[in-house]
């Protein structure tokens, strides 16, 4: 009854071809940009202390990992090549973008983002070479050369962290056309703008002749060079673009969430997160990207949160409470058995498990 | 219906007056970035159960400081930035905000750097973090307090010479610096340079790769240097691993010294028999015969509220670091009730006046009953270091025995360094240094 297409038709190619056709979809995603634009800064205006809370502990760090996540589901999840150097990819955009405001005196900062994206796209080509001989498994491995590389290259070289004796990087401040982002909500307001742009970018890219090219690797390269996709170009293409949103992202997570980062924050572990972000989410994507980096960011938090909140109830009411290692370790149990759950419900994402509600929601109230 | 409403006012009403409770009574409120799970989980559970045991030693023993008692509460940071990052901002305004933070991980110390500017909360790290956050004038919220890890590094130069038989008798001599490939590793071998130039000995570093179980090429490389000692500067897995190949590849153990991350129990019990008579620094003495800790297992455990489950733990080396976190903490909030207000909860502001005036001599030492147990410290606007002073201890096969008295480091030339590489921070943050003639 409200989710349905019905009565609305297309007069125009270029109304048949936007981003969402269905005006529901353009209602939703409108709501959400709202909300997330204004009503978001609003609440962390009027309400300071958990609203700065929310921005920089949660909100910041949600949408510069959907931003990875995205990343890698674009090489993993549209293109089909198995990636695990996504941490490495972030770790190259955080360095470049320090390197870039450092020597190249008044840059622009969004310039040295971009220049920094670029940077891990050439990175990127360089460690997706082998992706033209190997597949799946043994590609994994592959990339995760570039995990160990990146981080090796930029411990080992102190020219990389301006010869700090620590080889940690502190971001010099945000400045873009002479205002200075520093509040939580103006941090927040730019990664947003930036995730914004790039995720639209991303959805308009999938349902075009790359994205389709993407697709066709990924479903059968063979079959998608007989039907003449130059397999090189769509790979490395897919490299290039996928380590330049990881990038994008890197050099958000140091300028606007930490500030001061160690090549060590940028471990195997982490692109594993971001894996796995993409897993749960679903693979192939752009919702699911969001989706997956929720769940895996934003629900340990709130676990530890319920656990606290619990635990200092018990303290309160009955003065016993359960022990700090208990707490930590049920949160993981508990972490881990969702985990499991939600991919034995719907293997393919929670995405997917999205789709399936919006196709129920068409026949409602009347299915056949 | 009506018994669901039955069961959910009491509830609610329990979950009002627990609330008000908390704000009723005056609490200095500590908040705790532990992390029990995970790869560092024996080091996490042993330093915040220290820290615990003795906040609640000086609030059953004392009623708190000064009148004032101290909460706290945890939150688990799987020793990862950005849950650390999550638990600092969630934690520092609770409780009438936070009097100070220890994130007891270098990568969190880091990622909070600029944000305890901005909170007015001073963050203290013993024996990690940043070594040139001692520079006050640069850092006012950062605490790197007794001693760092280039203060470390140059007692272990001393030490070595020492057992040497003097500065002279370094010429020639080789070392050999084994060390965990990242910044914290890495971090000290400036100083070894430095010494190298300084007393003519041979200096070489060999990298271990995360997290490194696996050192047999670089012990074939070390009995190729055939060194005189080898400095350990290892983490988890490593320190075990890196005694155990020492001793396959025969090179004694009285010749190998450790960092203090490689001087715990948890270090040497894994290499059972091998690790007998390997020697490491340590900024604090531990043992459960320590008076400091037969007290607290009186005070605390007796009663059953001790934090450690497993007791045997108690006065064991980690176990101890964390009570010298929670003398630092309570020590740094009495000083500056001294000055705000004896009874009051303080702010982190006025924690800081605290630390930054902080004065444990031996007599306030002797009477918090640690004498000798930590190093006599004293802290200024301009110093955030105090001390520098390290001890050297060796297992014995069941326990660490202390084998030097208190070494001092080079001040001197290692403040010079600092200043160097602070101010080039400030520099590149465009930080103006703080005149700390001015401060009060």
């Amino acid at each position: 009854m409200l989710y349905r297409e019905a009565g609305q038709f297309k007069t125009s190619y270029a109304a048949d071809q936007q981003i969402f056709p269905i005006r529901q979809d353009r209602i939703g995603i409108a709501i959400v940009l709202v909300l997330a634009f204004v009503a978001v800064p609003l609440f962390a205006k009027f309400v300071p202390d958990t609203g700065q809370y929310l921005l920089s502990a949660i909100f910041i760090p949600f949408l510069i990992f959907s931003l990875a996540a995205l990343g890698l589901n674009i090489l993993t999840g549209y293109a089909g090549q198995l990636s695990l150097g996504t941490a490495a990819f972030m770790a190259v955009g955080a360095f470049a973008a320090y390197n870039f405001v450092l020597r190249v005196p008044g840059i622009p900062l969004l310039v040295a983002f971009i220049a920094a994206g670029l940077c891990a796209a050439a990175v990127g080509i360089l460690f997706g070479l082998p992706s033209l001989r190997i597949k799946g498994f043994y590609l994994a491995v592959a990339t995760l050369a570039a995990q160990f590389f990146v981080v090796w290259t930029l411990v080992r070289f102190p020219w990389f962290s301006n010869h700090s004796s620590s080889g940690v990087i502190t971001a010099q401040k945000m400045v873009i056309l002479g205002y200075e982002f520093d509040s939580p909500i103006e941090k927040y307001m730019l990664t947003l703008a930036i995730v914004a742009i790039m995720a639209v970018a991303v959805k308009n890219m999938v349902r075009g002749t790359v994205g389709r090219a993407w697709m066709a690797v990924r479903d059968m390269d063979v079959a998608a060079e007989v039907i003449g996709i130059r397999l090189m170009y769509t790979k490395l293409l897919a490299f290039a673009v996928s380590s330049f949103y990881c990038g994008v992202a890197g050099a958000l997570y140091a300028y606007a969430y930490l500030g001061t980062v160690e090549p060590e924050a940028f471990t195997l572990d982490l692109s594993f997160r971001i894996l796995f972000m993409i897993i749960i989410g679903g693979v192939g994507s752009v919702l699911g990207s969001f989706l997956g980096a929720a769940f895996i960011v934003v629900l340990p938090i709130v676990l530890n949160v319920f656990v606290h909140g619990l635990n200092g109830l018990l303290q309160s009411t009955v003065q016993w409470s359960l022990p700090g290692s208990i707490t930590s370790n049920l949160e993981l149990i508990v972490f881990g058995g969702l985990i499991i759950f939600f991919l034995i419900v719907e293997p393919h994402g929670l995405a997917r498990l999205w789709q399936i509600g919006k196709e129920k929601l068409r026949l409602w109230p009347f299915p056949h | 219906m009506l018994h669901r409403k039955n069961l959910i006012t009491p509830l609610i009403g329990l979950v009002l007056a627990a609330s008000a409770g908390v704000a009723a009574a005056q609490e200095q409120f500590v908040p705790l970035l532990s992390y029990r799970v995970g790869a560092y989980a024996s080091g996490g559970s042993g330093i915040f159960g220290g820290y615990i045991d003795y906040m609640s030693y000086i609030n059953m023993k004392e009623g708190g400081v000064n009148g004032v008692k101290l909460a706290w509460e945890e939150c688990e940071t799987e020793y990862n930035n950005s849950r650390g990052v999550e638990c600092y901002e969630r934690l520092k305004k609770k409780g009438g905000g936070a009097a100070l933070v220890q994130p007891l991980s270098t990568g969190i110390t880091y990622s909070l750097i600029d944000r305890v500017v901005v909170d007015k909360v001073p963050m203290v790290t013993l024996g990690y973090g940043r070594t040139d956050a001692a520079d006050g004038r640069v850092f006012p919220w950062v605490f790197p307090m007794i001693t760092t890890y280039w203060s470390q590094a140059d007692a272990m130069v001393k030490f070595i010479a020492k057992k040497e038989g003097g500065d002279a008798k370094m010429k020639g001599k080789k070392l050999v610096h084994l060390y965990h490939d990242s910044a914290y590793g890495k971090e000290p071998i400036g100083v070894f340079q430095a010494y190298a130039k300084k007393l003519g000995y041979e200096f070489t570093a060999i990298a271990v790769p995360h997290p490194g179980n696996e050192q047999s090429s670089q012990w074939q490389q070390i009995r190729q240097i055939k060194p005189d000692y080898v400095i350990l500067w290892g983490w988890g897995v490593m320190n075990p691993t890196a005694i155990k190949t020492a001793q396959r590849t025969g090179f004694p153990r009285e010749k190998l010294i450790g960092v203090w991350w490689a001087g715990a129990e948890e270090d040497v019990i894994p290499a059972g028999a091998a690790s007998k008579g390997y020697t490491t620094a340590a900024f604090n003495v531990s043992g459960d015969k320590l008076p400091l800790v037969q007290d607290i297992k009186k005070v605390v455990y007796a009663k059953g509220k001790g934090n450690m489950e497993d007791e045997s733990r108690v006065g064991s080396v980690l176990h101890t670091r964390g009570i010298v976190h929670g003398i630092i903490t309570v020590e740094a909030i009495r000083k500056a009730q001294e000055k705000y207000g004896k009874g009051k909860v303080m702010t982190g502001e006025q924690v800081r006046w605290g630390l930054e005036n902080l004065n444990l001599d031996e007599a306030r030492l002797k009477a918090l009953n640690a004498a000798g147990f930590m190093p006599p410290l004293k802290m200024s606007c301009a110093d955030h270091e105090g001390s520098g002073l390290v001890k050297f201890q060796t297992w014995d096969g069941n326990q660490w025995k202390v084998i030097s008295d208190w070494i001092t480091p080079d001040k001197k030339m290692l403040r010079d360094m600092i200043e160097e590489s602070s101010t080039k921070f400030a520099k590149e943050k465009g930080i103006t240094l703080r005149d700390c003639s001015k401060e009060s």
